[in-house]
C-alpha cells in the first residue's frame, strides 16, 4: 500500500486513548492525491484527534498511519514541510497584522527574497486580502480570518492539507468562495482533508468517512453512502407534522423521524416491503392528513441511519 | 543557515508583539525605575531619627550634656519629656517611640562611681535593626568633665572598605539590578511560551518545521537585548540619584550581566513549558523571586543564615550574581577572582535550557 503512489495518506487501526477515553477507535484509511476527503461527525466524535495523529501531533497509541510514505510516528520532522494545517481555532497572531503574518510563515518556511515577496502578493490577492494587509489579525472579520489562515496554511505549497472544521465561524458565501479555493487547489494536486460537521459541506467532498464515538461507521462518496444504506426514505408533508411523529413514532417499522419545518423524512428499513402503504394506514388510521413521497436517502438520512445503527449495535453489545 | 532564519523569525516576530504590548513594554522601563527609587530611598539599615521619648529624673547638668550628646548624633529625635520609667513603657507599648532613655535620680553619683550604669535605654527590640541602632548609642564617647579618666580605650577599630559614609544604597542598587532582573526576565520568559499554548499559536507552530531548540533561543534573544537595557537604566540611575561608584570595569558588568539574564531566561522558559496557564507561570515564576530575595544575600548577608538556607540560596541565580554584580562594582573586583560564581551560573543556565528544550516536544500529547 506505501509503495502506491496514488495514495497520499493511509492508515491502519489508528487508535488514540487519553486515560480511560477513547478518542479514536481503531480507523483506517486510505485517501487519493488530489481528493478531498471529509471526516463528518459531531463534536467529540474523534475528527480532531485523527487529524492530529496524521499531522504527527499526537502519537497514535496503536496503529500506523503514512503520509506521503513517512510514518507519522518517526518521520513527523520531516512531514512538517509537506503539509499545511489550518487549525480549529484561529491561530496566527492576533496582534501582528495580515502582512507580518504571513512573512513570519514565510520565514519559517525559509521562503526569501524575491520569492517570498511574490509568493505573499499572490496569496493577497487570491484570498482578497489586499486591502487588509495592514489591518491586526484580530480585528479582521471571521471569514477574513478563515481566508488568512488558509493562505498562512498553503504558503509553502504542501502537496497535503489538513483542515480542521474550516468553516465554523463562517457565513455561507464565504464558506461557498472557501470551497472554491479547495476545489482549485485538490485540481493543482493537492490532497486535502477536511473535518466538518455541516451536511452541505461534507456532500461536497470526494470521499467521506463518518466517524461516531470515535469509529468510523461509514465510507464512501457522498452518493454511495446514500445508495449503500439499509434505508428507505419516504418524505412526509403535513400541515400538523407533530401528529404525524406522534403517530409514526410508535410504529415498529419507523427506524427514524426527522423533521424540517412542515416536512418529515421517514427512515424504514429496506428489508420491509412498501413501507409507503404501512405508512399511509397508520396515519390514516390516526386521523392525520399527510402527502407521502418515496424520495432518495441525502447524507443527513445516511448519517442518521448509521449512527442509530452503531447505537443500537453497542447497546446490543 | 534555514536554522537562523528560523530564529530571526521568531525574534522579529517577538520583537513586534512587545513593540505592541504596552503593559509589558511599560514594565521593563517601569519595574525598575520604581523599585530603584522605593529599595534606593526606604531600605535604610543605617538608621536615624529615631523617635525617642526621655524620662530624666535628675535634672542635672550632666545629665543634660547626656541628652545633648544623644541628641547630636541625630540617631534619635527626643519628642517627649515625662517624668517615670512606667510612662516610658507605656509609650513603647503604644508604638509611640522607639527608644526611651530613663535617667535615674542619682545619674551623677552613678557616673562617677562607676560601677553601675549610670542611665538606661529602653528599646522595642522586635526590630532587631532598632535594637543594634541602641547598642551603637552605649558606644557614644561622653564628653563628661569628670576627674576619673577613662579606663581602657576600644580594643577594636572600624576601617569602613568601600562604603566609607555607610549609605545602604551603595549597597542596594548593585543587588537591585540582581532582583529586578530576576523578576522581569523569569517572568516574561515564563510566559511567553505558556501564552502561545493558550492563544493557540503553539498549535501552529508545532505543526511547521521550526524545531524546539530553535524556538527557545529566537524567544530568549530578544529579551537578552531588554535585560541589558534595564541594567542600563539601573546602574545609571543608581549613579545619579545615589551616588553609586562603578569601581570595576563596565566590560565586566556588561559580561556578568549577560550571564545571568541568559541564566534567568532559561530558568523562564523551563517554567513556561511546564505551566499549563499563564497564571501557573506567574505563581512558578514568585515561588523562585521570593527566596531569590530573602536569601540570595540582597537582603541579609549570606554568612549569618543557616547551612539548610544556604545551600537553597547556591542554586538561586541571584546569589552568585549578587556576589559578582557587587564585587565588580563596588569592590572593582576583576571576574577572575570569582571564577566559581561565573560556573555556578553557567551550570544552572545549561542544566535549565536542556530541560527546558527537552520538556517542550512538538507534540500535543
Amino acid at each position: 500500500m506505501m509503495n502506491d503512489s496514488r495514495v497520499a495518506i493511509s492508515a491502519t487501526g489508528l487508535s488514540k486513548h487519553f486515560g480511560q477515553l477513547v478518542a479514536v477507535n481503531n480507523v483506517s484509511l486510505s485517501i487519493e492525491r488530489g481528493s478531498i476527503y471529509g471526516f463528518l461527525g459531531p463534536n467529540g466524535s474523534g475528527k480532531s484527534t485523527t487529524i492530529r495523529m496524521l499531522c504527527g501531533l499526537l502519537t497514535p497509541t496503536a496503529g500506523e498511519a503514512r503520509v506521503l510514505g513517512l510514518n507519522v510516528r518517526h518521520d513527523a520532522e520531516q512531514l512538517k514541510q509537506q503539509i499545511g494545517y489550518m487549525t480549529q481555532k484561529f491561530s496566527l497572531y492576533e496582534d501582528l497584522t495580515v502582512v507580518e503574518n504571513l512573512r513570519f510563515i514565510s520565514d519559517v518556511y525559509a521562503l526569501t527574497g524575491k520569492k517570498r515577496k511574490q509568493r505573499i502578493e499572490e496569496l493577497l490577492d487570491q484570498f482578497d486580502l489586499q486591502p487588509r494587509r495592514k489591518q491586526r489579525a484580530g480585528t479582521l472579520s471571521g471569514g477574513q480570518k478563515q481566508r488568512l489562515a488558509l493562505a498562512a496554511a498553503i504558503l509553502h505549497q504542501p502537496p497535503i492539507l489538513f483542515l480542521d472544521e474550516p468553516t465554523s465561524a463562517v457565513d455561507p458565501q464565504n464558506r461557498r468562495d472557501f470551497w472554491e479555493t479547495l476545489f482549485e487547489l485538490a485540481e493543482a494536486g493537492t490532497t486535502i482533508m477536511v473535518s466538518t460537521h455541516y451536511m452541505d459541506e461534507a456532500e461536497r467532498c470526494h470521499q467521506l468517512a463518518i466517524l461516531h464515538h470515535g469509529s468510523k461507521v461509514a465510507e464512501g462518496s457522498p452518493r454511495q453512502l446514500g445508495l449503500d444504506i439499509d434505508m428507505q426514505v419516504t418524505e412526509v408533508i403535513a400541515e400538523q407534522p407533530n401528529q404525524v411523529r406522534l403517530a409514526l413514532n410508535d410504529l415498529p417499522i419507523v427506524a427514524s423521524v426527522t423533521q424540517l419545518g412542515t416536512r418529515l423524512r421517514i427512515l424504514v428499513s429496506k428489508a420491509v416491503p412498501d413501507p409507503e402503504q404501512q405508512l399511509r394506514k397508520c396515519l390514516t388510521d390516526a386521523g392525520v392528513n399527510a402527502e407521502l413521497e418515496q424520495v432518495t436517502p441525502n447524507l443527513e438520512d445516511v448519517f442518521v441511519a448509521v449512527t442509530e445503527l452503531a447505537d443500537a449495535r453497542a447497546l446490543a453489545a | 543557515m534555514k536554522s537562523w532564519r528560523r530564529i530571526m523569525a521568531i525574534v522579529r516576530k517577538e520583537l513586534l508583539q512587545l513593540s505592541r504590548d504596552r503593559l509589558t513594554f511599560g514594565m521593563i522601563v517601569g519595574i525598575p525605575l520604581i523599585q530603584l527609587v522605593l529599595f534606593g530611598y526606604a531600605i535604610n539599615t543605617d538608621v536615624r531619627h529615631l523617635t525617642a521619648a526621655v524620662a530624666d529624673q535628675s535634672g542635672t547638668s550632666l545629665s543634660r550634656q547626656l541628652l545633648a550628646d544623644l541628641s547630636a548624633s541625630q540617631v534619635i529625635d527626643f519628642k517627649w519629656q515625662v517624668n517615670s520609667a512606667v510612662e516610658l513603657e507605656n509609650l513603647l507599648d503604644a508604638g509611640e517611640i522607639s527608644i526611651g532613655l530613663y535617667i535615674p535620680v542619682d545619674f551623677d553619683r552613678r557616673v562617677i562611681e562607676r560601677e553601675r550604669h549610670a542611665a538606661q535605654l529602653l528599646v522595642d527590640g522586635t526590630d532587631p535593626i532598632i535594637l543594634g541602632v541602641g547598642r551603637q548609642l552605649t558606644a557614644i564617647p561622653q564628653s563628661f568633665d569628670t576627674t576619673v579618666l577613662p579606663e581602657r580605650q576600644d580594643l577594636l577599630e572600624v576601617r569602613n572598605y568601600y562604603n566609607p559614609e555607610r549609605r545602604s544604597a551603595v549597597n542596594i542598587v548593585p543587588g537591585l539590578v540582581g532582583v529586578i532582573l530576576t523578576m522581569t526576565m523569569v517572568l516574561f520568559t515564563a510566559v511567553a511560551i505558556v501564552r502561545e499554548r493558550e492563544r493557540g499559536n503553539l498549535e501552529l507552530l508545532i505543526n511547521t518545521p521550526v524545531k524546539s531548540s530553535e524556538l527557545m533561543i529566537g524567544k530568549i534573544i530578544p529579551y537578552v537585548a531588554i535585560g541589558l537595557l534595564q541594567v542600563l537604566i539601573i546602574l545609571s540611575l543608581g549613579r545619579i540619584f545615589f551616588m553609586v561608584p562603578l569601581r570595576g570595569s563596565a566590560w565586566d558588568v556588561l559580561l556578568v550581566s549577560l550571564l545571568f539574564i541568559a541564566t534567568n531566561l532559561s530558568l523562564g522558559l523551563f517554567i513556561s513549558t511546564s505551566a499549563r496557564t499563564q497564571f501557573q507561570a506567574m505563581q512558578m515564576t514568585f515561588f523562585i523571586f521570593l527566596p531569590s530575595i530573602l536569601l540570595s544575600g540582597f537582603m541579609f548577608p549570606f554568612d549569618g543564615m543557616p547551612p539548610v538556607a544556604q545551600a537553597i540560596a547556591e542554586v538561586l541565580p541571584l546569589t552568585h550574581f549578587n556576589r559578582l554584580i557587587r564585587g565588580v562594582v563596588l569592590r572593582g573586583s576583576q571576574i577572575g577572582t570569582m571564577i566559581n560564581e561565573v560556573l555556578a551560573l553557567i551550570a544552572i543556565m545549561v542544566v535549565m535550557l536542556s530541560l527546558a528544550i527537552r520538556r517542550f516536544t512538538k507534540r500535543l500529547d
